[in-house]
């Protein structure tokens, strides 16, 4: 694999006497669309927030575009282009759906130059007849697409969506689906980390496999499906 | 309101100030104008923390009294100039400001709160055992031939006017630029500021600074204002009371709320003293501090928007 977009060489991270992380790699080509699956406490999320820089490593190394990232902020990865989506969203309360987008437009987007405006991404992501509202007027699909959309206004080029679609309804699974492609159309590299299978099989190329942070498979949606490790983890022996 | 109207504003409420202090009234309204303009400043500053960044500060006595004694030390030592202490009592409660800003990587919200009441504890404590500045039975000052003005209340009382407008003119500078968005921002939430590209560490420790800053300036010009400072007074718990009512009073979200809150709260409070008693004081804060946090918790500019929205 030729100049990985993301790098991650072989990271772990304790919780006290608990290895939530055990030498996990992973490399992601530009463009990718990589599901990252895995029964509940496998790591997926902590394998985020060590990637996206909420919480510091124990060994290893991130590289992003060959730059070694480890050691810096969560915001300096953002400016970077490394951004990621809140499993439970985070709006900014205080501010209208518009000025929450307005935010990493003005701290990381506008650091590179091409790229949609707050308003336009609004339109893509179906939010913008709600610009003006605040956020605790929306309702829980409209709060994912927020969640999405004031990502999408970092301007990244990695983009992890952390389980976008957890509660939501078929239909509406379908849209988040659909914006996701297109944004990966656009150039942007994904990540999703979701516990809806259909959703993960159905989008991703391909599909890593996390159990108690060991990574234990990796393929094609239809190899994952029928590796037996992958069952093993999710149902038992 | 543009920068250049808020600025002609700003100037004619100095301009208004000195034709007050020219006119010679009671000498009774600029004593109690000072106090009132020192609570502009004082809640001000600490709404830059407090309301633009969230973080609620309850040991503004320590940075009030810091700047006092700051200033009790240089004339001391030195025999500083009024302009000399003021800068000095500002950096001195500055660099106190940029400490805390550094406890806030580890203490969130009434822990950080606590902290900052447990430093002007230890604040007092150090001071009432400092012979210097007149430990604990206090320091005299006693005042050189005023300059200028025809006494120190009046020359006080239009440098409050000033340091007002200045500290006014900072506040409201900051929260229309990047930096007020982005403490907006890590105020709704931390995490989801940081990861959106703000960065959070920095954006505290500036408006845990420039609060610190100002929070000193209002108590630089103290000893010269009472002459006779004692522990007690200049780490009076009312500082850290009104600091917080009068910005919950007016609205924490823009520079105004704490201008009406404190200009409201802290005439209120002269007229009590004078009129009723000045044990009254803090029962006024405490009866209209409960009523605006059930009935308007976003203060009176958060009561007229919504008004207005209708």
């Amino acid at each position: 694999m030729a100049d990985p977009l993301l790098e991650i060489d072989s990271i772990t991270k304790r919780f006290g006497g608990f290895l939530a992380l055990d030498r996990v790699s992973l490399r992601i080509r530009a463009g990718e669309r990589l599901g990252l699956i895995g029964p509940n406490g496998s790591g997926k999320t902590t394998l985020i927030n060590c990637v996206s820089g909420a919480l510091p490593t124990d060994a290893g190394r991130i590289l992003f575009e060959g730059r070694d990232v480890t050691r810096l902020p969560a915001h300096r990865r953002t400016r970077l282009g490394i951004v990621r989506s809140f499993q439970i969203p985070k709006p900014f309360a205080s501010m209208t759906v518009l000025e929450n987008l307005g935010i990493p437009l003005e701290y990381a987007g506008l650091a590179r130059a091409h790229g949609a405006g707050a308003m336009e991404i609004l339109t893509m992501i179906g939010l913008d007849a709600k610009a003006h509202l605040r956020p605790s007027g929306l309702t829980q699909i409209e709060m994912r697409k927020l969640e999405l959309a004031r990502a999408m206004a970092a301007r990244p080029k990695l983009l992890i969506s952390d389980e976008a679609m957890a509660g939501l309804s078929s239909a509406e699974v379908d849209d988040i689906l659909a914006i996701l492609f297109r944004l990966n159309e656009q150039g942007i590299t994904i990540i999703m980390i979701e516990h809806i299978m259909r959703a993960v099989m159905r989008f991703s190329k391909r599909v890593v496999v996390l159990d108690a942070g060991n990574r234990i498979a990796e393929g094609t949606p239809a190899e994952i499906v029928r590796n037996p490790a992958v069952e093993k983890a999710y149902l038992g022996e | 309101m543009k920068t250049r109207g808020a600025l002609a504003v700003g100037v004619a409420v100095i301009g208004l100030g000195l034709a007050l202090a020219g006119l010679g009234v009671n000498p009774y309204v600029y004593f109690a104008g000072y106090v009132v303009l020192q609570y502009v400043v004082i809640a001000t500053a600490w709404n830059v923390l407090g309301g633009y960044a969230g973080y609620v500060n309850f040991g503004t006595p320590a940075f009030f009294a810091l700047g006092a004694y700051t200033s009790i030390f240089l004339i001391e030592a030195l025999r500083a100039p009024l302009p000399v202490l003021i800068l000095s009592g500002g950096l001195v409660a500055a660099l106190l400001g940029l400490g805390i800003g550094y406890l806030t990587l580890r203490l969130k919200g009434v822990f950080f709160s606590i902290a900052t009441f447990a430093l002007s504890v230890v604040l007092q404590t150090l001071i009432i055992n400092w012979e210097y500045v007149g430990g604990a039975k206090g320091y005299t000052l006693i005042r050189p031939p005023v300059p200028f003005f025809r006494s120190w209340g009046v020359l006080l009382f239009t440098l409050m006017v000033a340091l007002a407008v200045v500290t006014v003119l900072v506040a409201r500078t900051i929260e229309r630029s990047w930096i007020g968005r982005g403490l907006a921002a890590l105020r709704d939430d931390e995490d989801a500021a940081e990861c959106m590209g703000v960065p959070t560490l920095r954006l505290k420790l500036f408006a845990t600074t420039l609060s610190g800053f100002f929070l000193g300036v209002a108590g630089a010009p103290f000893p010269y204002y009472v002459t006779y400072v004692e522990p007690s007074s200049a780490f009076d718990l009312n500082y850290a009371v009104n600091a917080l009512a009068m910005p919950m009073i007016g609205g924490t979200t823009t520079w105004l709320g704490p201008v009406i809150g404190a200009v409201l709260l802290g005439t209120a409070q002269q007229v009590a003293t004078v009129t009723i008693s000045s044990e009254l004081n803090l029962l006024i804060v405490g009866v209209v501090l409960v009523l605006f946090v059930v009935l308007a918790p976003e203060g009176l500019t958060g009561l007229v928007r919504k008004l207005r929205r209708r």
